[in-house]
Parts: structure tokens; sequence; C-alpha cells
């Protein structure tokens, strides 16, 4: 088919420990990408899109019980590497992370542009004054002027913070930047301001990109791809063209529907009930108890089945009589 | 240096030539007689608000004048002002920040309007000064032909029933350590609404009309519970407790989900409906305004720059700012990633400093040199209910 998956994930597991038992947040995610490709990953909150993030980069809680599956970054497994390993050689040199709300994360007693060099300093071993001179380039790129290196986080707005910490994922030059949620607590114009730059990195660095966010119109602005996770599964995996205009999944089309749109002439259609605890989630489809397309067969687990090359979909209408 | 700065609110700060500026100031106990001149009210009560038949005193003053005239409005914002006072060290003033600066609009029974502006553009401050939590500086809140500045006492507590507030953050907006019962007991207590059951009845039925049934089930448990959405509800469920007349949103649905943001927006629309209230939602996101609104106003930089009909202001937006607010929002669509979007350079003023003239002017694309940074836009009225502040308009 084509070229090697610069990131391959199968069948990766994640559970978290808690009080009432295990919570399965991440249930057998297969996800891959290419490069200088973005994915977006689509999904309502607690649907364990964010642990998926935070399992990539093993950033985990300690009552996370050690994730399963494989995890390959141009074929080899890095979650088979030792912590020690992985620290050197993936987070942050090959994979960065730009976190939900990072804006507030920066550490209001150094000065913005060290902590952006930080990340030089550490991995690459760099001097203060070149990775502050990197840091400079890497500030332009996004588009603060230099002289804000020298401010304190609180000196800045919300978007140039925001900008700043997508600086500080760049310097390095990771193969693949993790954005979680990156614009949600931002204006509309700041947004897509941010989401410019985005754009614009991707097209000029060849860099890729995995989008985690809940916000479906946003997700549109950068993705090549669009995965939509529901209860710790992947429910659809398409190609942006055709996830945006004809979704497989009902849960894709409802919540396609469901989404407040600028020019369209009838209100959106809310999701009737809830999604499943991920305590104690349904031993069938996980989108059954929901959806109006429910057939007897929904009550057994759906197989994943490919609909057209890289395109996926969870769901018996489309895996037929075949098991 | 700035940084010892401290915010205080300045009822009555002296703000010389402020267009319009109605004498009281809110502090000033004669306040209440100079504004019944006016005419329609005489004693500064707000009407009982419909607090109903439990209604056990508290809100109600028996003589209650009904100042229902035809067609007048329920809520009338006349050149309104909030400036928030910054000092340094707690004394030496350093100057206003105008986060309300003129603002004029009116509401009417049962009408839904939505207010739209970015962050830092005063509309939570409007809010606020509208629900009386912030003292106007200058300019005229009226509330069913009563001044907001001349209510006093038990007048000001009934007020505050016929308002209710939905605010941004379900979850900080409910004690953690209460129960849901507990919570929605509360504003009944406060304005002495009945007996215990009578409470129970109406949190049942509130609880009931927001989609929280079982109510007997709901109100067992504590916020932490309950879902976002859920949350929502029981928020919402808490305004519409003492049967208000307006209710003002801020940004409700802001922190929830895409899938539940179009339920909470649907719940409040059918009530605003059922209940003929006036509702006031305010939010940054043009995209979910079109189905849950009569009429938009744009605020940028503490002023309305544009107002009008939903449609019209979506279909037919007018000032450039609306322009750039709309163009910068897109429906999923998979060309978005391969293009930029036009935005406007800079950020939105500092409104401890806001720019001379139109406050639009140092980004606007297509600012008149000469005439927008030096003087304030006249109003232009497009159409009748459509009014644009800006020069290409008004010329």
């Amino acid at each position: 088919m084509s070229a090697p998956a610069l990131l391959e994930i199968a069948d990766l597991r994640l559970s978290y420990r808690t009080e009432s038992g295990a919570v399965r947040a991440v249930d057998g995610v297969n996800l891959e990408l290419q490069r200088n490709e973005a994915l977006v990953v689509l999904g309502e909150s607690g649907c364990g899109k964010s642990s998926l993030a935070k399992t990539l980069l093993r950033l985990l809680p300690r009552n996370a019980v050690a994730p399963e599956g494989v995890v390959r970054l141009d074929g080899e497994d890095i979650l088979g590497y030792s912590e020690e390993r992985f620290r050197r050689e993936v987070r942050w040199v090959r994979i960065a992370l730009v976190m939900q709300a990072a804006m507030n994360a920066l550490n209001p007693v150094i000065r913005v542009g060290e902590q952006v060099a930080e990340p030089l300093r550490i991995h690459r071993g760099w001097s203060r004054r070149r990775a502050l001179e990197r840091a400079a380039e890497a500030f332009s790129e996004v588009g603060i002027a230099t002289d804000f290196l020298s401010r304190y986080p609180h000196e800045l707005s919300g978007g140039m913070r925001q900008r700043a910490v997508i600086a500080m994922a760049l310097v390095t030059e990771p193969d693949i930047v993790l954005l979680d949620e990156p614009t949600s607590a931002l204006d509309v114009l700041t947004q897509a301001a941010i989401m410019n730059v985005l754009k614009r990195i991707k097209a000029e660095r060849g860099m890729s990109f995995i989008l985690i966010t809940h916000d479906v119109a946003t997700s549109s602005e950068l993705a090549d791809r669009v995965a939509l996770m529901y209860a710790g599964q992947i429910v659809e995996e398409a190609a942006a063209e055709r996830f945006f205009t004809a979704p497989a999944h009902p849960y894709s089309q409802m919540l396609m529907a469901a989404v407040p749109k600028l020019h369209q002439q009838q209100p959106p259609r809310p999701i009737p009930g809830r999604p499943p605890s991920l305590l104690d989630p349904p031993a069938g489809c996980r989108f059954a108890a929901r959806c109006p397309q429910r057939i007897d067969r929904c009550s057994e687990a759906p197989p994943s089945t490919t609909l057209a090359p890289r395109h996926r979909s969870r769901c018996w209408l489309h895996a037929g009589g075949k098991r | 240096m700035r940084r010892t700065t401290s915010v205080s609110e300045t009822p009555g700060s002296e703000k010389p030539g402020s267009e319009r500026s109605i004498g009281e100031r809110p502090g000033n106990p004669s306040a209440g007689v100079a504004t019944a001149t006016r005419g329609t009210v005489a004693t500064g009560g707000v009407e009982a608000t419909g607090t109903g038949a439990v209604t056990t005193g508290g809100a109600a003053t028996p003589t209650a004048p009904t100042y229902q005239q035809p067609h007048q409005p329920l809520l009338t914002v006349e050149a309104l002002q909030t400036h928030f006072e910054l000092r340094q060290w707690g004394f030496l003033r350093v100057g206003s920040v105008r986060a309300v600066d003129g603002v004029s609009f009116t509401l009417d029974h049962g009408e839904s309007a939505t207010i739209v502006g970015e962050s830092g553009c005063g509309k939570s401050s409007l809010a606020r000064t509208l629900l009386g939590l912030h003292r106007p500086t200058a300019g005229r809140v009226t509330f069913a032909g009563t001044d907001l500045a001349t209510l006093r006492g038990r007048a000001l507590k009934a007020y505050r029933a016929a308002v209710g507030y939905v605010q941004q953050d379900p979850y900080g907006a409910l004690p953690p350590f209460m129960k849901i019962r507990r919570i929605l007991e509360e504003p009944l207590i406060v304005h002495g609404v009945g007996t215990r059951r009578a409470r129970e009845e109406r949190i049942a039925a509130a609880l009931e009309e927001v989609g929280l049934e079982p109510a007997h089930e709901t109100w067992q448990k504590f916020p932490h519970q309950l879902s976002g959405g859920q949350q929502q509800r029981v928020v919402i469920a808490r305004a519409l407790l003492l049967r208000p007349k307006l209710i003002i949103a801020d940004e409700p649905v802001s922190m929830l989900d895409a899938s539940v943001r179009a339920e909470i927006l649907e719940l409040l629309r059918t009530i605003q409906r059922q209940h003929r209230l006036a509702l006031l939602y305010i939010t940054h996101d043009l995209s979910t305004v079109r189905h849950y609104a009569h009429r938009a106003m744009v605020m940028y930089a503490g002023r309305i720059v544009e107002q009008g009909p939903v449609e019209r202001l979506l279909d037919r937006p007018h000032h450039p700012y609306t322009r750039a607010l709309l163009a910068a929002l897109v429906d999923p669509d998979a060309a978005n990633a391969h293009q930029q979007r036009p935005i406007p350079a800079g950020e939105p003023p500092s409104l401890l400093h806001p720019p001379s003239g139109c406050r639009f002017h140092p980004r606007c694309p297509a600012i008149m040199v000469g005439r927008c940074e030096h003087f304030d836009p006249e109003e232009a009225h497009p159409r009748p209910g459509h009014r644009v502040a800006c020069w290409l308009h008004s010329r």
C-alpha cells in the first residue's frame, strides 16, 4: 500500500485503578500516522482521548496500569523502551506535546525564552546562548515578536502564551507534535490565528500532528484524517473529506448533526443519552444504547471493518454477516 | 510596578463628558426619589415576579403597582458604563478599566438576545452589572419600569428573584459539599418560599423541567456525581426556581462538549419559549447563536459595535469586526486544512487605555485614516432594528 507508517498503534489498552474498579480508558485502539500527516482524534470528554495522548508520551498518573499493546515509531516498539531510554530518545526528541491549558502551565517566575529553550539544553545539551537563538527562531515561526523572549508569562496574552508553548514543542524539531485541545480555552480569532500557524508549520516543515479535540469545526482546520473515539474505542477512522461529508458510523453521523454550524438552516440535533461508564462498559457495541439503527446483533461487540483503503468503522451495519 | 495594583469598583467615579450620563450615583440615598419622576413607578418595587401562590412574603410588596405599559421593554439599558478603578498599593489611582463603556439596548418580554464578543470585551462585566453585582459608573438600567439604582431591601431582593443567572462553569457554580436538593432549596429559603413540602414540590418540578427525572434520585446526589451537562441542567433549574422574567446565561455551554452544547442550548430555548422569558445569552461563539436568539449584539472593547436580528447579522454583517469574527469561524469541512484564514492583526485593546475614536481602528482592514482614529463612529441604521457603529456606514 503506502509507505510504512511513522507511528503505528496496535491494540493499545490502558486502564486506571480506582476504588470502584478498573476504568478502561483506552480499550483496544488501532491507529496509524504517516509522515506529514495530521490525524485528529475526536471525541467527547471522558472517551479516553487524553489518556491516549498520555499513554503515547508515558505521562501517566500513578494509578494507571502499565499499558498493553504495541506503539511503533518508525518500526521500533517504543512501548517496550525503558523509562530512561524513552526519556532520552522519544519524549520531546521525537514526540512533543502541547498539553490542554498548557498556556497556564508555564512557570510564572522564569522568563518565557528560557522555558522555550529548555528542551534543547536538556535533550541536546546545547549552550544557553545557542538554545536561546533557536528559541528566537521558533518564536518568529509561531508569530511572536522575539523581544517577548525576555518577558515573564503573565506579560503575555493567553493567545501568545499558547503560541509560546507551541514554540516549545517545535524547538527540538520532533517528528510528531501531539496537541491536546490546544485552542479550547481561546477566543475565536486567537483560535483561528493559532490554527493558521499550525497549518503553515505543517506545510513548511513537513511535521506530523496528532490533534486531540472535541471541537469538530476546529479539528477540520488541520485534519488530513479523523479518528472518532467513543468510550475508549475508535469507532470510525477516515480521510477528512470522507468524515466531514459522508461519515459511515451512526455515532459519527449523529455527532456531525449535533454540531452547531454557522451556515446551517436547521438547528443542531442533540444525541440523546449519555456515553456508558468506562468502569463497566457494555459487552456489545458501546454506542448501541443511543443508536437509532440498533439491530439484535449489536449486543455482540462489532469488529472493526475496512470499508475502503484507510477507512474503517466499528459497526455491525458495515460488518454485515461476517464475524 | 503595575504588579501591585488592585482592582476596586468605582461607583460614580467621575467621567467628565460621558454622554447622556444620567445623574444617579448608586450610593446616593436620594436617588430613589429622584428617578421616580420617570412617571410609571412610584414605589421602588419590582413586580411580584410571579413567585406565585407559595410566596409567603419577602418578594412581593402587596401594594406593588402595575406598570405594564403597552410597549415598555422589560429591560432598558441606557449609556451604561461600568469602570473598575485600578489602584497601586491599595490607594494610588492608576486609572480605570473601562469594561463597559456606553452600552445601550433594550430587551422585550419573552425576547431572546445574544451578546457576542471575545474575552475581555466587557460582556461578563455587563452581565454582572445587570445582575446588580457591579454598580454602574454611569448610565441607567431599567427593569420593568424601575431604575435598578433605586432598588433597596425587599425590592432589590425581588429583582434578584426576577433575574435568573446561568454561569459558565457549572461545576464552579455548585457548592461541592452540598447535595443537589440542598443547593436548590437555598434560594427558596432565602426568598421565603412556603413550607418544606412546597419547596420540595417546586424543586421536583424544576428538575423535571430540565430533564433530570426522577427528581428524588437526582437531588440525593452531589454535583461531582453528575456529568457536565447534568450539572449545567441543575444550574438552569436553580435559575428557574424563583420564576424569573429574565435569564442571563453567561457562556452557558463553553465548558461543555460539542454534542452536549446543542442539548443545553435547546433546553434554554424551550424554557425561554414555554415561560415566555427574556433571555440574554452571552457567548464568544457566533456559530451557536443562529437558532437560539432573536437578536444579536456584537461587543468590542466595552461597546456594542453592531446589533440586529440574528439572521441579518450573520448573513449580512456590516461592521468590519463582525465580518472578521464570522470569517474566522468555520463549519466542518476538509478544505479548511488547506487555507489560511484572514485574521485581523493585533489583539483586543487594553480597556485601561482604549484606542481613540473607533476602538477597532488599529486592527480594522477598512480604516479610513483621518476619521476612524479621531472620532467615535456615529450609529448608522442600515435597516430598522439593525444598528452599526462604523464610519463606513454612517458617512
